[in-house]
């Protein structure tokens, strides 16, 4: 039972990549990209799906999988032309399927009218006949076959026919019902049966001795070889088929259990069985015309009679019909029944198939080996790694200060030491980056329904999506993007005949980035809509009472209103975007990935979203500075210099605040011990230290602090789960020397500093 | 001497229940991915059964069928079972030409796929 859950773990986790491959099939079929072996893959991939499903009893999932992989199957056959309708469907379907498969995971009640339409867009593609022919229930309005689906379904429609033959026979002869009587006094009956395999029936891996084996297990068997058809030593042929049997079988089985053991060498043998001790059954493996059996005699096809009840599709020529048919004269059998086996020759076996490529040589560069590892596992991993960073930092401080002799075999190990730390810390990290396709290419997804819903056409363009962020990151942005997005095609775009009025095209474009970006990533999510509409957005914020009446607001500041908690544009909640959901969720979430979101407008010409994250979550490069007697960490990707002011270049220029001139430019300075409450603000910066720090401004801003003490690889300790956010503060670490140090936000800090919208928060002191 | 089998599929999923399933009767299971890894792996055990899936990537059943059987090797006329589903009959006729033993239908009983293995073992 454990090992079925496991499997069925393993399921839903291949299923995730198997419908990750077919979207991406799907989207390159979609822009007309994709090539046969595409179209292949995302049938593979419904395919694999289905199987599994079948396996768990899925049934709504293998239905519609069954009628999307037919649809597939038409496309790939060439049948079907991917035309802009089709593709529609099947990306539709895509959507489906995922959501079907996320529902059986959870174990969800599956409502099989929410996906009809889908299913009926499916069907429509496919055409009447194969429905009908793959739709078991639909018996009664039986269509017949076309040439497409073959022979194989006319031979079932056959079966189907002496199916109906055999239930009349047996209700209404007299005979029969005498004979059974008889025959079953003691429930045993007397098989004859005579098998001569062709070669093909050895070539293909089966052994007569094995169905003679088989066959002793129902009951006492007699049986005869016949090796009159065997030629001199010299003319044999080592792969040639020459020799017959007759078995006399007296058994309580049915003769359709008797058939059955010689359910896999059909058509590769000739197959008599007959029912001894009267007007018998007699049975041909191979078809046989009605004609042929000895009058009175009621003919059953023990084939035909298998393929009607047990498996529908169990009989399968191997040859084409044609052959199949010359097969059927050679092989007919003699009516008086002779105790010896029927006389024709075997025919003549079907040549091997022509296609007798090896394809083995052309083993192309197949995916890399991978070893599935629990995430827990990895967690461990870096939580460990991070432990044995600062442990070393520890060890190499002691040591240092121990000893003055810095060339020591003891300092020199301990260099090698550090290295070798790093170098598995970021090989650890790497296990948890992925690269962000998965996520945009959900995206794709919430673009198409968003556009549905709205009824506006919308383009996404995708770029950067080899990017690779660390898992958790990539798991905890979907709903904050896929809420972006939907904002982007519901607020951000205008209507198409807006947008023509405008002079822009009726197709809207959103536009989804993802770059690495000084040591974080950026993702920004962009549309080419009419901007925010600032004045409007300024008279909501008032109307709510979130800003006073009379503020005095840079568009900035309007544009940073819409991350305010209760803040809503839709003057009517829409069905599409305002499920209770604001920017201000969409911003804690991503705070709580340790990123940055922040927007820029230009009226007429589009909205862009972008979002800062942080490469992992675990440990970052930090320069530990002193403020106010207080140890900080300033994380190194957003410090872009250091330096020591010269007197000169420090200036009052304007009400702001202090500035210092960098080459040419006043840049402001933050005064970090006076913004976090350990000091009051300074007047003199002239014995401080400026780090220069990235804003996105792009001007930057000069954080003033006491000195720099080192630079050094920190592991990140969340303070948010016992502490809240602290605004100013991303995070905490543990320093060498045992000592917990704060690490600084700078970002916040600096716009903390300048124009803050939010009262400064209360000092925060940490005992050392 | 337990059965040896290999079982190709290239869906993780039936490759663990195969495994499963078998390693249960007290078989001995190896398995591959596509065509072309079961190929090689051929190469360096020597199974009583084959059981491979239809629809795979680089070389799909009808290929490594084909591949085995044309190999000359001492495989060539070693039991191959197919995978299918109820939904392709032609994929066992197609299977047959190409040389299957025999075929297991998915989804698949336990039973049944053992039975269907001791039927063509050797």
């Amino acid at each position: 039972m454990d090992q079925m859950e496991e499997i069925r773990e393993t399921f839903f986790l291949e299923c995730e990549e198997l419908l990750e491959a077919m979207e991406a099939g799907l989207l390159s079929m979609n822009s007309g990209e994709a090539d046969a072996e595409t179209v292949n893959a995302v049938f593979r991939a419904v395919h694999s799906i289905k199987g599994g499903a079948g396996a768990f009893g899925l049934e709504s999932l293998v239905r519609f999988a069954h009628s999307f992989e037919t649809t597939l199957d038409e496309v790939r056959a060439a049948r079907l032309v991917a035309s802009e309708p089709v593709m529609r469907t099947l990306l539709k379907s895509g959507d489906v399927l995922a959501d079907l498969v996320r529902a059986s995971q959870a174990n969800d009640e599956i409502d099989d009218a929410a996906h009809a339409d889908v299913l009926a867009e499916l069907t429509a593609h496919i055409g009447k006949e194969e429905c009908a022919a793959e739709d078991e229930d639909a018996t009664d309005d039986f269509v017949p076959m076309t040439i497409d689906v073959g022979d194989d379904n006319a031979d079932a429609d056959e079966a189907e026919t002496s199916g109906a033959s055999i239930a009349e026979t047996q209700d209404s002869g007299e005979g029969l019902e005498a004979f059974e009587a008889d025959a079953q006094d003691d429930g045993q009956q007397r098989y004859r049966i005579d098998f001569r395999p062709f070669p093909e029936l050895y070539s293909r891996g089966n052994e007569t001795f094995l169905l003679l084996r088989a066959l002793t297990t129902f009951g006492e068997a007699e049986i005869q070889c016949n090796t009159d058809d065997l030629p001199l030593l010299g003319e044999v042929d080592p792969e040639g088929a020459y020799l017959s049997w007759t078995v006399l079988l007296t058994t309580e089985s049915s003769e359709e259990d008797v058939a059955a053991t010689f359910e896999f060498v059909q058509g590769d043998c000739e197959l008599g069985i007959k029912l001894l001790g009267g007007g018998a059954t007699q049975t041909q493996a191979q078809a046989q015309a009605p004609d042929m059996g000895a009058p009175g005699d009621s003919t059953v096809e023990p084939t035909a009679q298998s393929a009607s009840s047990d498996d529908p599709l169990a009989e399968i020529p191997a040859t084409s019909s044609t052959e199949a048919q010359a097969e059927q004269n050679d092989a007919a059998p003699d009516p008086a029944a002779k105790p010896t086996p029927p006389e024709p020759p075997a025919p003549k076996p079907a040549s091997k198939p022509a296609a007798g490529k090896t394809a083995a040589k052309e083993a192309g560069g197949g995916p890399k080996p991978t070893v599935r590892v629990e995430l827990d596992r990895v967690d461990r991993l870096i939580n460990l790694v991070g432990e044995l960073v600062i442990n070393q930092a520890m060890l190499s401080e002691c040591v240092m200060e121990a000893s003055d002799n810095h060339n020591s075999n003891v300092a020199t190990g301990l260099e090698e030491f550090k290295q070798l730390t790093r170098e598995i810390q970021e090989s650890v990290m790497a296990i948890r980056a992925q690269p962000v396709k998965s996520l945009f290419q959900r995206m794709s997804r919430i673009v198409r329904e968003a556009s549905d819903a709205t009824g506006k056409s919308v383009e996404l363009h995708v770029e950067g999506e080899t990017t690779e962020v660390d898992k958790t990151v990539i798991e905890r942005l979907a709903d904050p993007l896929t809420h972006m997005i939907r904002n982007a095609v519901d607020h951000g775009l205008e209507t198409p005949d807006k947008r023509e009025a405008n002079g822009k095209s009726a197709r809207g474009a959103v536009l989804l980035t993802a770059a690495h970006r000084s040591g974080r990533v950026v993702i920004e999510v962009g549309d080419d809509g009419a901007g925010i509409n600032r004045e409007r957005v300024k008279q909501i914020a008032i109307d709510k009472g979130l800003i006073p009446e009379d503020a005095e607001l840079t568009n900035s500041e309007i544009d940073n209103l819409l991350f305010l908690p209760g803040f809503s544009t839709a003057s009517e909640v829409s069905d599409l975007s305002g499920r209770g959901v604001g920017m201000d969720v969409v911003k804690r979430a991503i705070q709580a990935l340790g990123g940055r979101i922040s927007v820029a407008s230009t009226p007429g010409e589009g909205t862009t979203f972008s979002i800062s994250l942080p490469l992992t979550l675990a440990v970052l490069d930090g320069m530990v500075v002193d403020v106010a007697g207080q140890t900080l960490v300033v994380p190194i990707s957003a410090v872009i210099e250091t330096l020591q002011p010269n007197e000169a270049d420090l200036h009052n220029v304007c009400a702001d605040g202090p500035t210092v001139r960098i080459r040419g430019t006043f840049v402001p300075i933050v005064d970090v011990g006076a913004q976090l409450g350990y000091r009051n603000p300074k007047s003199d910066f002239h014995d401080q230290v400026i780090l220069l720090v990235e804003t996105d401004d792009g001007v930057g801003t000069a954080l003033a602090v006491d000195s720099i003490h080192d630079q050094r690889q920190v592991v990140i300790k969340g303070l948010e789960s016992n502490y809240g956010q602290v605004r100013g503060i991303a995070a905490a670490t543990i320093l060498g020397d045992g000592r917990i140090a704060l690490i600084l936000d700078a970002e916040a800090l600096v716009s903390n500093a300048g124009g803050a919208i939010a009262p400064a928060e209360q000092p925060l002191e940490l005992a050392s | 001497m337990p059965l040896t089998v290999l079982a190709v599929d290239d869906s993780r999923t039936m490759r663990e229940m195969i495994r499963i399933a078998l390693a249960g009767e007290g078989f001995e299971v190896h398995v591959a991915e596509d065509g072309i890894h079961g190929l090689e792996v051929l190469g360096a055990i020597d199974p009583n059964v084959i059981i491979t899936d239809i629809n795979m990537p680089n070389l799909d059943g009808f290929g490594f069928i084909d591949g085995v059987r044309q190999s000359g090797g001492p495989h060539r006329a070693k039991p191959i079972l197919v995978l299918t589903t109820e939904s392709a009959p032609e994929l066992k006729a197609r299977a047959k030409r190409a040389g299957a033993t025999g075929w297991i239908v998915k989804p698949f009983e336990k039973t049944k796929l053992v039975s269907a293995i001791r039927r063509v073992a050797r």
